[in-house]
């Protein structure tokens, strides 16, 4: 744990661990609103968000990528909301259609575009390369102290950092009419709660938390994240704030294990190279769901019809 | 092939020049070697891909509708994103035991291992836990796409030498596609194809009255199973085709289209694989025209803009008949509206109301009712007085019911009855 553990693991385990919170908070919401798939229609639409950007612009800055994402997810839950009220189709179906045609679109674009020379390519867009964003600058702990060191931090770290922060606050903010409109939108509308406008909000935000962190981790983590840790909350407790504090946790968990996992497991079991970190995050989270599955104090259904326990 | 062998038979005779040669001399190349490929002129592997992918989307399209309609679309998207551990798995064990791990059935073998493995998680999850069914499809598929791509890098470093070539399973890809695997594709859709046939009539009532389904003997978890399991072959006999990640678009897209062009089940199904099988021939064909346009996305557009086509198109449930019969419904109130207000002897203000009554010939320029417009009023006016003095003598009668300030009431009573209301009606409103 001295020097090359803060030049080459602290940053991807921070940003890795940042990229998981900022995802499974918005995913207690949507899993409650049983809106768990809107994460993976918006982690397939960010891709071709991002070419669009690209061929715009011409530029890879973060900026206008991240601003073509956002756009991107605005724009399918927008269609998601067309299809499904113009063709009378249920949202499910809606979404299908929505996040396949427009990944389609984005996977064509890219092989048309010959994009290839950049570095923009529909497995990075999967993986991410968490395992690149080093801090070459760092020599050992002292430089968290070093200025100079300090400038060279990787971008997506503060970047990742801002979002997560973000939505945390976002979600104490509005902790009140979130609970409300999830648990029971009648009252909150009766009570004059904007409810569409609560609902979009919540959508943009794991939009937001989707987009920052596929730039950093790629978009498996972030549909993993979004539902295995808040879902394996669920079945721990009743409480709302306890399952949160628990999805937290399961993140974290998830992100620091899996990055160890993937980065130190081959090397003891005697291979040389690291496997995709971002992959075994992922299944890490599933283990922690089929723990909590088989093992939670809360997962069965109570009440007497199977239907009655949302 | 169809196209050349016409032009062979042309070309001998020496009569005249080959009609389709010098029709694609004519355009530009990149639409010539489209039209080629559609005619399956662009040599026998495009053709035979073109013939699996039109059979697959057929069979995907049909099969999709039974969960379209069961509502478990998104199902799908969970068996797809399960099947590349088992790809990575079985691709593992075959270098294993020597091989090259290139076996496409042997990949296919395993892709369809995991992805019922990731079925029955789904299921349990459901099932088992308070967790929905969204909740477990997102769970499954993530986790399994994760620990599916660490095998992926797993086997990068294991076989650095060679190209595993199977990230061409993510996205699909028919460049270098052997001519077995083409045979193989063709064959499991026909297959496919074949069993929802077979199945239909069971699968049909399953769908709409599981009870009912239950009551004559259909097991409603064993056709669920059937059903899934179709879903199951097609994903596994598409992924080399169009990608893990797309296959689910074949299954979902063509029966939300079908469903715009018809009400009934049977039809729907069969119009669904008509789409499917459309996108995947006219996709490939597409894709088989250039070498940059990959397959999966193609075929995949070509279904969306069949999709787009029928929401604006399609008759009755298409955004432009639901316009139309908007604006009817819209012009039929005014109309009513506005003739009682000519009976009355009000004043009209509405813009619309006016279009509507000077169009029908009701009103003059300057806005009096010509005679025809006051012989219509004095009829809307009787009309409503006798669906009044009805709802009065019979408020609890379901005929009454249909009272909605449009229906003319001779629609709905017999003249005789008419008649008898007319007597409670006075003599003055009845002269009218």
């Amino acid at each position: 744990m001295g020097a090359e553990f803060v030049q080459l693991s602290l940053t991807p385990l921070l940003i890795g661990v940042l990229a998981a919170i900022a995802c499974a908070l918005p995913g207690n919401f949507l899993i409650l609103r049983r809106q768990a798939l809107v994460g993976d229609a918006i982690s397939h639409v960010v891709l071709p968000g991002i070419i669009i950007a690209f061929l715009v612009t011409g530029s890879l800055e973060t900026w206008p990528m991240l601003l073509g994402a956002a756009g991107a997810a605005l724009v399918s839950v927008v269609l998601i909301e067309l299809i499904r009220r113009l063709g009378r189709i249920e949202p499910g179906a809606a979404m299908g259609v929505v996040f396949t045609g427009l990944f389609a679109a984005g996977v064509l674009l890219l092989e048309q575009s010959n994009t290839s020379r950049v570095h923009l390519d529909v497995e990075h867009a999967l993986y991410g390369n968490l395992e690149s964003l080093i801090w070459l600058s760092a020599e050992s702990w002292n430089s968290l102290l070093d200025p100079v060191a300090l400038a060279d931090l990787p971008p997506e770290l503060s970047r990742m950092a801002i979002v997560a922060g973000l939505i945390i606050l976002l979600t104490v903010i509005f902790w009140r009419p979130l609970k409300l409109s999830t648990f029971d939108e009648g009252y909150a509308a009766a009570i004059g709660l904007p409810v569409g406008l609560i609902g979009l909000g919540l959508v943009m935000a794991a939009a937001l938390a989707a987009v920052a962190a596929f730039d950093a981790v790629g978009s498996i983590i972030v549909i993993a994240m979004f539902i295995c840790p808040p879902a394996a909350a669920r079945l721990m407790t009743d409480s709302l704030v306890r399952q949160i504090g628990w999805s937290v946790a399961f993140a974290a968990f998830s992100a620091v294990i899996g990055y160890v996992l993937a980065g130190y497991g081959p090397i003891l079991l005697g291979y040389d190279n690291a496997v995709s970190a971002a992959g075994m995050i992922a299944t890490v989270a599933g283990v922690v769901l089929l723990v909590a599955c088989l093992a939670g104090p809360r997962r069965a259904r109570v009440g007497a019809s199977g239907s009655s326990g949302i | 092939m169809a196209a050349g062998w016409l032009a062979a038979i042309l070309n001998s005779c020496g009569c005249r020049p080959d009609p389709m040669s010098t029709l694609l001399s004519v355009l530009p190349p990149a639409l010539a070697s489209f039209l080629e490929a559609l005619t399956l002129g662009a040599g026998y592997n495009a053709a035979l891909v073109g013939i699996g992918a039109a059979l697959l989307g057929g069979s995907a399209g049909a099969a999709g509708t039974f969960l379209f309609l069961r509502k478990r679309t998104l199902v799908s998207d969970a068996i797809a994103h399960a099947t590349l551990p088992g790809v990575g798995l079985a691709f593992m064990i075959m270098v294993a035991f020597g091989g090259s791990g290139r076996s496409l059935v042997g990949l296919l073998i395993g892709s369809a291992l995991s992805a019922g493995l990731g079925l029955l998680a789904v299921t349990a999850i459901t099932r088992r836990t308070r967790l929905a069914e969204d909740t477990a499809i997102g769970a499954v598929l993530s986790v399994f796409f994760g620990f599916g791509i660490v095998l992926l890098t797993v086997i990068q470093v294991m076989d650095r030498g060679r190209q595993a070539g199977l990230e061409g399973f993510l996205l699909g890809s028919t460049a270098g596609m052997l001519f077995a695997d083409a045979l193989l594709i063709a064959a499991g859709g026909a297959l496919c194809a074949l069993l929802i046939l077979l199945f239909r009539r069971p699968l049909t009532i399953v769908c709409f009255d599981p009870g009912y389904a239950e009551a004559t003997g259909i097991s409603v978890t064993r056709m669920d199973a059937v059903m899934l399991g179709l879903v199951l072959a097609i994903t596994v006999i598409g992924l080399k085709l169009v990608g893990l990640i797309l296959i689910v678009a074949l299954l979902v897209i063509p029966p939300v289209t079908a469903r715009f062009w018809s009400e009934r089940t049977g039809t729907v199904a069969v119009l669904a694989g008509v789409f499917g099988a459309l996108a995947g021939y006219v996709g490939s064909a597409i894709s088989a025209s250039s070498p940059n346009l990959p397959t999966g996305p193609i075929i995949v557009l070509v279904g969306v803009g069949l999709f787009v086509l029928s929401l604006l198109v399609a008759p009755r449930r298409g955004v432009l008949a639901s316009a139309v019969a908007h604006r009817r419904f819209q012009h039929k109130v005014h109309l009513r509206q506005g003739l009682l207000a000519l009976a009355h002897g009000e004043p009209i203000h509405d813009r619309l109301t006016l279009r509507v009554l000077a169009r029908a010939g009701y009103l003059r320029a300057d806005r009096q009712p010509t005679e025809a417009g006051r012989a219509e009023a004095a009829r809307a006016l009787l009309d409503e007085n006798r669906w009044r003095i009805a709802r009065q003598l019979h408020p609890q009668e379901a005929v009454t019911g249909r009272y909605d300030g449009l229906t003319g009431i001779a629609e709905v009573l017999t003249a005789d009855e008419i008649a008898s209301l007319d007597r409670h009606l006075g003599p003055k409103a009845a002269g009218a």
